[in-house]
């Protein structure tokens, strides 16, 4: 205890050494998010020097080994690292779906070749990945999954399209699901990694119901894919065919993420908050809106504990190994519910989509953002799908 | 502090629940003394075991003969309680009036804990005035005589008050019925002149009173605590009761809902077992997600209360409100899954419907809790 508290004091004048004062402010727009990858750009200086002193001290990726580019962190350090950050209400260096997603894969899964080179490739923010799974064809059903790789000895030809790809059109490399073996459903697919500037690779951004056009449709046209990327760095993860494994495992991760599990603003009580932005406009909130509002709390603040439980018991082995899957469908739904309760206060002024007071729609374009959070990363309905079949161990589940 | 039991805690889980399924069970107490038209509800010698297993002292410092445990240790015994709706003086008497006694003088303690604690003796309180909680009013008042007290008015839903040989009963004696202060707590023996009870038997089989104070004479030495300073007396009182209630309200959904899950891999229509209805499997498992969220956020306030946390009250509110809904809906789900048999007095599902409805209205339901959270969080 006394060296975690060793470790808040040093970390504390750490941030206050190296976090600038703009990197302090709330994020307002998707460009005050840095992802990183060859195409990225800085918005200031700020967001440079932040990135780099982060990138030096393995703060991108806390808890990575520091040969991987990490600080190697314990989970109770990075905990105080989390705390610490947030008392100053530092913005994270980099976000990437390198770090959430691909690099627990790789750590887990991954060749020492393919940790070195991927692993500090994203830890400093180099390489940006997107994640290659739905097809239009395989939603919840994903391992239906028909985008083929065909074995040419030395190489697959990919062919095939993808969808829902997040940020695949600004992305450097793709983690694919690719099958390889058409005679098996479960043991015939391949994890594979490779360059989204291969020949026969476009991208088509959708625009979706919020204005805004985060994922893609991605097409594979005889896209060549080498199994090797060089000595002990294979263009899979883990082995040829059984790529489902490592898909299920990252699956866990990625509903993890979703749930909000780790607190932040969707675990949070919103009453106060409305009560004071009702104030601002010159309205009263309805009782009935109120009743509803406290009742929202409620079920927020307990699934905040919830969040709070789950991170410690899976920091020691004692959360059972679907319950990301809970999380997910209990953090998705509350966030949902958040936002309806959010336009509600928000009345007529919440309904303007391009206007100042709303910095062109931001209450709606959220609002309209998180009813996809029960959908992407397994609907709600899989996810209670998966609870009835693996925790309640429900016949014919 | 991590927010899942620790060694020590595991184990006195382990101890509680194979105690209490084994002596508290439902054949064996709540079924056994409801058919027998029980007048107190419970049964004396399961609360003389669980002074043997060192329960019923829990709460009670070292110094005065208890074990000087924490409410995550109280919420252990009282999830296994609620699990197996065992009627006992556990919630009333080993947190709510044992906590009053904390505030008590050397000479209270000495009169009531050792009694409390051997299981010869049991504990009531009275707070309720009107059919719904609401201890921010007291009308019942206590004027001063002579060195003491003369005590008028009527109290309600007092859980074992005509078994009880020691009413906490909250009083005003000063201000206005709408007060924070001018709160007064005595320590009421059984025997005072004066007190009357009308015993009723409410829908889980439990007895309460309706209980007048007709001029009753009490001893300046009644007191708990400070005259007119009985609110913060009153109100660690109601918050160690409502963080009890919660754990207690977690083992009845967590009850309900295990034996609904059985239920639904044994019952076999349309050629198939039950259980395997996506219709049926998705309302499981919702009320699956629901039953872990309502613990973790009662052992959050355990953990807060012990802890001295100023959160303390706010989550406990959170969690009695929490928990009133969903085991409101574990025992819902409960019978209407169990289908015709749910209706049965033969099933035991009821009775966790029943027992959940008399469970989540002591202390404040969910409504009147949320409202609370709404007003701690300023708005």
């Amino acid at each position: 205890m006394a060296d975690l508290e060793a470790f808040r004091t040093e970390t504390r004048s750490w941030l206050e050494a190296n976090c600038p004062p703009e990197m302090r402010e709330p994020v307002r727009g998707e460009d005050d998010i840095y992802w990183g990858g060859r195409r990225a750009t800085f918005k200031n200086d700020a967001q440079k020097a932040w990135l780099e002193a982060c990138v030096a001290k393995g703060y991108t990726v806390p808890m990575w080994p520091k040969e991987y580019g990490g600080a190697g962190l314990s989970p109770a350090e990075a905990k105080v690292l989390r705390e610490e950050m947030g008392r100053i209400n530092a913005r994270p260096p980099l976000s990437s779906f390198g770090i959430w997603m691909l690099g627990p894969a790789l750590l887990h899964f991954g060749t020492e070749g393919q940790k070195q080179r991927f692993l500090n490739e994203i830890a400093r923010g180099e390489i940006r990945w997107c994640q290659g799974y739905s097809e239009p064809g395989s939603g919840s059903d994903l391992v239906s999954l028909q985008t083929f790789g065909e074995d040419k000895g030395d190489h697959w030809v990919v062919n095939g399209q993808k969808i829902w790809t997040s940020y695949a059109d600004q992305a450097d490399w793709i983690f694919c699901l690719v099958r390889t073996d058409k005679t098996d459903k479960y043991q015939g697919i391949t994890f594979m990694l490779f360059d989204m500037a291969s020949e026969g690779v476009t991208t088509k951004p959708i625009k979706l119901i919020s204005g805004s056009s985060p994922f893609c449709e991605t097409f594979f046209d005889n896209v060549a894919v080498p199994k090797s990327y060089g000595d002990d760095c294979p263009a899979y993860v883990g082995t040829i065919n059984r790529g489902w494994d490592v898909a299920k495992y990252l699956l866990g991760h990625e509903r993890e993420m979703i749930s909000g599990a780790d607190g932040g603003e969707r675990a949070a009580a919103i009453g106060a908050a409305m009560k004071r932005h009702a104030a601002k406009t010159g309205d009263d909130i309805d009782p009935v809106l109120r009743a509803e509002l406290a009742m929202f709390d409620v079920d927020a603040m307990a699934y905040a504990a919830m969040g709070e439980k789950f991170l410690d018991e899976i920091k020691v082995g004692k959360a059972h190994p679907a319950q990301p899957n809970m999380m997910k469908y209990a953090g998705t739904e509350l966030n949902k519910r958040r936002h309806e309760l959010v336009m509600a206060v928000g009345g007529s002024r919440a309904l303007e989509w391009e206007s100042e007071a709303t910095e062109n729609g931001k209450p709606s374009k959220a609002w309209l953002r998180t009813k996809a959070n029960s959908i992407e990363g397994g609907t709600s309905e899989v996810m209670l799908n998966v609870i009835a079949k693996r925790i309640l161990d429900l016949p014919g589940a | 502090m991590p927010l899942y039991h620790n060694e020590d805690q595991a184990m006195l889980a382990d101890t509680a629940r194979g105690f209490i399924a084994e002596e508290g069970n439902i054949a064996k107490q709540l079924r056994h003394w409801r058919d027998r038209n029980c007048k107190d509800g419970f049964g004396h010698g399961l609360w003389k075991q669980m002074a043997e297993m060192g329960f019923t002292g829990m709460l009670v410092e070292e110094a005065d003969g208890g074990l000087g445990m924490g409410h995550v240790e109280a919420g252990i015994v009282l999830e296994e309680i609620g699990r197996n709706l065992t009627p006992s003086p556990f919630l009333t008497s080993s947190v709510l009036a044992a906590t009053a006694l904390k505030h008590g003088s050397d000479d209270l303690r000495g009169r009531y804990l050792p009694g409390l604690i051997a299981g010869d003796s049991v504990a009531a309180v009275a707070i309720d005035e009107t059919a719904k909680h609401r201890p921010e009013r007291i009308t019942t008042r206590a004027e001063k005589s002579g060195n003491g007290f003369k005590l008028s008015g009527a109290k309600s839903f007092v859980i074992q008050g005509a078994s009880a040989d020691m009413i906490v009963v909250a009083a005003r004696t000063s201000g206005s019925d709408e007060d924070a202060d001018g709160i007064t707590l005595f320590a009421v023996p059984k025997d005072a002149s004066g007190m009357s009870h009308d015993a009723v038997r409410l829908v889980d089989s439990s007895m309460a009173t309706h209980t007048k104070f007709d001029g009753v004479e009490l001893d300046g030495d009644t007191v708990i605590g400070e005259v007119d300073g009985g609110r913060a007396v009153l109100d660690a009182m109601l918050l160690a009761g409502r963080v009890g209630a919660a754990a207690e309200g977690v083992g009845v959904a967590r009850g309900a809902m295990d034996m609904t899950v059985d239920y639904l891999k044994q019952r076999k229509q349309f050629g198939k077992l039950i259980g395997e209805f996506q219709a049926l499997q998705h309302r499981a498992s919702h009320l699956y997600s629901e039953v872990e969220i309502a613990r973790a956020v009662t052992i959050k306030a355990q953990q807060l209360l012990d802890a001295g946390s100023v959160n303390a009250e706010l989550m406990a509110s959170v969690a009695k409100a929490k928990v009133a809904k969903t085991a409101r809906l574990a025992v819902q789900e409960g019978v209407q899954m169990h289908g015709g048999i749910g209706m049965t007095d033969e099933y035991d599902i009821g009775l966790y419907m029943k027992r959940d409805r008399a469970l989540a209205e002591f202390l404040g339901d969910a409504y009147y809790h949320a409202n609370r959270v709404a007003e701690l969080s300023g708005y």
